[in-house]
Formats: structure tokens, C-alpha cells, sequence
């Protein structure tokens, strides 16, 4: 139930529980276990916003939409290694946009595709994050989270990816928290953007790539 | 793409599940847990006290949510539950573990198991074997395909919580559900 700290959110994410929330939080917790809380526990404060969001996401999206031709971009991952959208192709890709490493929300949302990336594999489909953060910050943060997948370093030109992608926060230099479903041609198949301090979860990833699984056993019949 | 409302439960509580209370009571309080996530160390006492407080109003459920990455010892805690359930102690081995969230290493687990009475060389041999995994990935799964993003979630009566979970705003939102059906009841 932490705001971003460091991605103050806009009025279009605000509601009623996110004013009150965090501070109930904070009576729930024995005065003694918040001082003993490490940064690493701090980061599975949940959000308690979720049922605010309106369906498909935030008011003021301009996501590229289901349809669209994803747009190609290669990116350092590491300082001497890039990676491409179209390294995938003939596979899946959840390319997950969130606003920068170490926010405990973040934190959250990387962890839980991590939990479920066999599952998620299972669907021909790998996981991808990208945010403004530079290289050694990505592997700081991925080490310290033990991610199994690519952080990408959407850094020079600065938000660029994200920006193409029309998920970019200008005002505050950061990317939304966006999920696209990239199929194995390169479509997007399915977006989302959601508030940015909350975490979306993993069930829209799997009803997408459910219901992708479908299309393409129904196109397999009729042909 | 979505046809499923977000916050809601996608597989009812049923008897799979590990349950304290009647399963007719008219609020059924479920929760998805860590043992080593002191959020979820911080609700426990919470949970209990909503027990005491509504009796046989609540029926409270709990499945496993162990982010194993970030907590190393939080699955080898849901397999040993689950090790005590074999054995008709899941609910004894779930309050040894929250009241002991600093020690769940193997060596505390077994610890724990013995004082609890069980059944020693079965105990350690399920949870070395991990038995108990896939039964406890099966919580996880049904977790995520609910939309549980975090530790702890709580379910009533299958539509999220999501409002904090100290223990005057779970009971409103209990009570709140409960007029509702009683109401429901009148018409």
C-alpha cells in the first residue's frame, strides 16, 4: 500500500482508499515490526487500489492498442548486451513497462511474473521488463531480486522505447506501469496500463495468453 | 480480452481447502499467505481476534502464496503445513510458524514438528522430498489467477478486500456483508 515515492502519481490515479489506506496500514503493523522491516520486506506492502482502476486501465492512455504492429527496439540489458524485440520472434512477449527499479511496488509486480515465469513460458511466451533505469542499476536490481528475466535500459535517448509505445510519464521522466502481449508475429495482442503505484498482478497476462492459445487452436481447425 | 471481473475469486473455497469454522457460516474470510512475509505476520493476530469476534459467523480459509525468491524459507514453511495437514496439524503448524516468523529454516521446521507431536521420520521425508510442492504451487496458481499481486490478499465471500486489513476495517467489511445477505434474506 506504498505510493511510489519516487513516481509521484498523477490526479487521474487518485481515489478515496489511496488517501486513506496507507496510514490504516500503518495501525494494522505492532509499532515494533516497522522498525524491523529491511528494505527487501518493505516491498511486498500490497496495493490496495486495484478495484479503483476502471476497466482496461487509466483514463488518460495512449497505449498502443490490441492490433497494432509492436514497434522493433534494441536495448542494452547489460553494458555489453543488447536485445531486440525481434530476437523473439516466433515466440510470445509480455513487455512489462514500469517506472523505475527499487520502488517497492515495482518490486512486487517483477516478483510475481518471476514467481510465474514456468507458467508463463508454458505459453511460448517470454517476460521482458523495461524502465528509464540505466544498465547497473538494472543488474543491481534484478540480482538483488534474483529475476529470471531481461531488464531492459530504455536510458538514450531517454524513454524512447516508451515513448513509441505511447506509455511515456513526461513530467515525471518515467514510463507507465503497461503490460503489451506481443505475439509471434509481432502484433500486439493485448494492453494494459495500470495506475501507476499499482501493481497489476499477473491474471491479465494469463487470460490474455488464454485466450490467444484459443484464437490460434480455432485458426489451426478452420484451416 | 477480460470477461472475469477483477477482484474476484476465481476457484470458491471448497474442500481442498484448509478451513477453521463451519463451512455454512455466511462470511467465509479467505486468505492468500506467506509465512516468512511480516505483513502477513502482522494480520495473523488479526485474523485470530476476527475469529473470536464473529464465532461461527466466519469461516476462515487460508491457501499458500510463498514469493520464494525474495523469501527463502517461505515455501519450505507452506510444504511443512502442509506436512502437519498429513498428519491433522495444519492449523497447529500454521501458528507455530507465524509466532515464530524469524526461524524457518529446515532445522526450525522439524523443530516445530516435534514439538507439535508429529510423526518425525514422516514429516522429514515429505518435506525433504518436497511432497507437499505441487499442492502448494496449486494455491499459488489460483492466487494469481485471482489477481493476488502481494501478500497478504484477502478474500470475503470471494470478492477482494481491498481496502487495509487492521481489524476495524475487516470487521465493517464482514459485518457490511453480512447485513447485505441478511437483507437479501428479507426480500
Amino acid at each position: 500500500m506504498r505510493r511510489d515515492d519516487a513516481t509521484p502519481e498523477t490526479s487521474n490515479s487518485k481515489d478515496q482508499s489511496s488517501k486513506a489506506a496507507p496510514e490504516r496500514t500503518k495501525t494494522a503493523q505492532p509499532s515494533s515490526s516497522a522498525t524491523q522491516l529491511t528494505g527487501n520486506q518493505r516491498l511486498e506492502r500490497r496495493e490496495t487500489k486495484r478495484g479503483a482502476i476502471p476497466e482496461g486501465g487509466a483514463q488518460e492512455s495512449t497505449a498502443l492498442p490490441a492490433g497494432t504492429q509492436a514497434p522493433d527496439f534494441t536495448l542494452h540489458t547489460t553494458p555489453d548486451q543488447e536485445v531486440s524485440l525481434s530476437d523473439f520472434r516466433g515466440k510470445r512477449v509480455v513487455l512489462a513497462f514500469y517506472p523505475a527499479d527499487w520502488s517497492p511496488v515495482c518490486g512486487d509486480e517483477l516478483a510475481v511474473y518471476n514467481e510465474v515465469l514456468p507458467e508463463i513460458r508454458k505459453h511460448n511466451a517470454e517476460v521482458v521488463g523495461i524502465s528509464v533505469d540505466g544498465v547497473w542499476c538494472h543488474i543491481a536490481y534484478a540480482k538483488y531480486n534474483k529475476l529470471h528475466f531481461p531488464l531492459l535500459s530504455d536510458f538514450e535517448p531517454k524513454g524512447e522505447v516508451a515513448r513509441s509505445y505511447g506509455v511515456y510519464r513526461k513530467k515525471e521522466g518515467v514510463s507507465e506501469r503497461a503490460l503489451f502481449l506481443i505475439d509471434e508475429e509481432g502484433t500486439i495482442r493485448w494492453s494494459y496500463v495500470s495506475p501507476i503505484g499499482v501493481n497489476p498482478g499477473a491474471d491479465g497476462v494469463f487470460d490474455a495468453l488464454e485466450e490467444l492459445d484459443s484464437q490460434k487452436a480455432q485458426k489451426g481447425a478452420a484451416a | 480480452m477480460r470477461g472475469r471481473r477483477q477482484g474476484t475469486l476465481v476457484n470458491d473455497v471448497g474442500p481442498r481447502d484448509h478451513v477453521q469454522g463451519p463451512a455454512d457460516a455466511p462470511v467465509t474470510l479467505l486468505e492468500y499467505g506467506d509465512y516468512q512475509c511480516p505483513y502477513c505476520g502482522a494480520a495473523h493476530p488479526i485474523v485470530k481476534a476476527l475469529q473470536r469476534q464473529l464465532g461461527d459467523n466466519l469461516c476462515f480459509a487460508f491457501r499458500h502464496f510463498p514469493l520464494t525468491t525474495i523469501h527463502e524459507y517461505a515455501e519450505g514453511a507452506a510444504e511443512a503445513a502442509e506436512a502437519a495437514s498429513a498428519q491433522g496439524k495444519f492449523w497447529q503448524m500454521h501458528d507455530t510458524l507465524f509466532e515464530n516468523q524469524p526461524a524457518l529454516d529446515f532445522d526450525s521446521l522439524v523443530g516445530y514438528a516435534e514439538e507439535l507431536g508429529l510423526d518425525m521420520e514422516r514429516f522429514t521425508t515429505e518435506l525433504e522430498n518436497q511432497v507437499y510442492a505441487p499442492r502448494v504451487r496449486e494455491d499459488f496458481i489460483s492466487g494469481i489467477r485471482s489477481g493476488v499481486n502481494g501478500t497478504p490478499t484477502f478474500f470475503i465471500n470471494g470478492l477482494r478486500h481491498e481496502a487495509s486489513f487492521d481489524f476495524e476495517t475487516m470487521l465493517e467489511a464482514i459485518q457490511a456483508r453480512m447485513q447485505g445477505l441478511a437483507a437479501q434474506r428479507k426480500q
